[in-house]
């Protein structure tokens, strides 16, 4: 799908594909998504809200086969499905455990949806499984526009938002106690989660959206232990990945979204393995150096 | 041991009057009526479900009773009351959270404002004066998830402290931790509430450790409450009253033992 050979099958040079329009698009718009996401990853971790990035892009694919049934742009289904479902997922609020079974089951129900929504459309769903599986090198100038505006204006509620965020998200009642609107910011939280959700899914795809959610932001977070650090290092690891992927799928058969989750993958396992000999130990010593 | 009262021109800090409080038709608070002064070291026992963390949830703002009135420091409770320092019943937290100990203590200091915040050598200057007080200043840089129950309840109670309150209200710090640091906790409430004069509601399970620092004792069973010395309020006659049961309360080893109450 997306070899840029000359006719003698060879590729004259790995950068070259950087000249085509589609693939500048292409990365414009992962990074957007990229910053956004890691952000977006590193407060789902802390809220342990991130069963609900799972949840989210599924729900989201039953919206876009919906819209497709019914004729309408995929993207506006998905979009309506997974900010309905955030909404949703605000109301249940409440324990993690519990929450946690009550997303799983509005999760499979709207799979289901989705299913149907597929069996009954006559044709070739294309747009459909662009969702499924992510259709970024197929974006045009005003996808770009769009999603670099969305970005930006999700990135500037979050900062907004921050220290209350991460207040309410590590301690609600104290948070609670001291004026902060709990309730009020889980809601946008769950909204924005669903705008960052769809965002992604235009990358990555819905079955992906976890690597561009997650990983950067779990990676990060076992790596340094200031919250605004965690998330700068989410977001390099995140732009990374895209680029990466974007550049290795460019001069390759293979999907994009294949090469994000594999390098997210690769990353986090030996951060995962290896973060028990520096967490916790560096930080008492240097503080016993400061004694001395 | 206990002190003697405070200077009586002083404002109390906390004042209820007939305050009923029902969640559904279950009362658990019925016509309860107090006051608590500056400085004071009250704490608050009774049995599961009595109604403690509830007291406490009153005072934040956060319940409304359904009859009678609460003033704190004169007002009535508001939610973002910097006048109280309030620490939850403590859950473990996830190991794996990219937070340290300082960021846990400056969420007293400016968590509820909006933006980022901008690092400043004033904002340092004043949590590590706070990670000094409650001696947690060894593992101020330190993962929270790394560090031990008695360790995080310092760095809460240090949050509390943050906003300069008159009241502290802590909601069973000693759960959980075993007798020495459980010591610990109790010496550091007490220096606290004795230097900077701020009047202290310690919701516990057992007087024994806080008999040597415990001004007067709540005592709730049943939606009713005594309040007073602690030799007065954990006696036989007192608490099988509260308790419409007979209460044993035997005295051995210079600890306090109540038999026959549910605690």
């Amino acid at each position: 799908m997306l070899s840029h050979q000359n006719s003698s099958g060879k590729v004259v040079n790995m950068f070259d594909v950087l000249q085509y329009s589609f693939i500048q698009n292409a990365l414009l718009a992962g990074t957007c998504v990229a910053v956004v996401a890691a952000i977006a990853g590193y407060f789902m971790i802390v809220r342990g809200l991130t069963f609900a990035g799972h949840a989210l892009p599924n729900i989201g694919f039953a919206g876009a086969a919906g819209a497709v049934l019914l004729g309408i742009d995929p993207v506006i289904g998905l979009y309506v499905f997974t900010i309905g479902a955030a909404i949703s997922i605000g109301l249940l609020g409440k324990e993690a455990n519990e929450r946690d079974t009550s997303i799983g089951i509005i999760m499979t129900f709207a799979l289901g949806l989705g299913i149907l929504f597929l069996s009954l459309y006559f044709g070739y769903a294309e747009r459909v499984y662009s969702i499924l599986f992510g259709q970024i090198v197929g974006i045009s100038q005003a996808d770009v526009v769009i999603s670099g505006i969305s970005s930006l204006l999700t990135l500037g509620i979050f900062l907004l938002l921050f220290r209350p965020l991460l207040f309410s998200s590590f301690d609600p009642e104290v948070a609670e106690a001291r004026g902060v609107p709990i309730r009020l910011l889980a809601m946008i939280f769950l909204i924005l989660i669903a705008i960052t959700v769809s965002l992604s899914v235009q990358v990555v795809g819905a079955l992906l959206v976890f690597t561009l959610l997650v990983g950067p932001a779990a990676t990060a977070s076992r790596i340094v232990q200031r919250p605004l650090w965690a998330i700068v290092i989410a977001i390099l690891l995140g732009v990374s990945y895209t680029w990466l992927g974007i550049f290795f799928a460019a001069n390759s058969n293979w999907p994009v979204s294949f090469y994000i989750a594999t390098l997210s993958f690769g990353i986090y396992l030996p951060v995962r393995l290896l973060s028990p000999l520096w967490i916790g130990r560096r930080a008492r010593r240097s503080a016993k150096e400061i004694y001395a | 041991m206990a002190r003697e009262t405070q200077d009586p021109v002083s404002e109390p800090v906390i004042t209820l009057e007939h305050v009923r409080i029902q969640f559904g038709k279950r009362t658990i608070l019925d016509d309860v009526s107090l006051t608590v002064n500056e400085g004071e070291f009250i704490v608050v026992l009774g049995p599961n479900g009595a109604g403690k963390s509830t007291l406490l949830k009153l005072l934040l703002g956060l319940l409304k009773p359904n009859a009678g009135s609460i003033h704190v420091l004169g007002k009535p409770p508001r939610r973002g009351n910097n006048a109280i320092g309030y620490a939850p019943q403590h859950r473990q937290l996830e190991a794996d959270l990219a937070l340290r100990a300082r960021d846990v203590v400056g969420f007293g200091l400016d968590g509820n404002r909006w933006g980022t915040g901008m690092p400043s050598a004033r904002r340092k200057a004043i949590i590590d004066k706070a990670l000094l007080e409650v001696d947690a200043f060894a593992f101020a840089d330190a993962p929270i998830g790394q560090l031990s129950g008695g360790e995080q309840q310092r760095l809460l109670i240090a949050q509390a402290l943050l906003a300069n309150p008159r009241l502290l209200l802590l909601d069973e710090p000693l759960a959980n931790l075993d007798i020495s640091h459980e010591q610990e906790i109790v010496a550091l409430v007490a220096k606290v509430c004795r230097t900077r004069n701020v009047a202290v509601m310690l919701v516990a399970h057992d007087i024994n450790p806080l008999l040597p620092v415990v001004d007067r004792v709540l005592y709730i069973a049943r939606g009713h409450t005594a309040i007073g010395p602690t030799d007065e309020v954990i006696t036989s006659s007192t608490l099988s009253q509260l308790y419409g049961s007979p209460v044993e309360v035997v005295q051995a080893l210079d600890r306090v033992f109540v038999v026959g109450a549910e605690t």
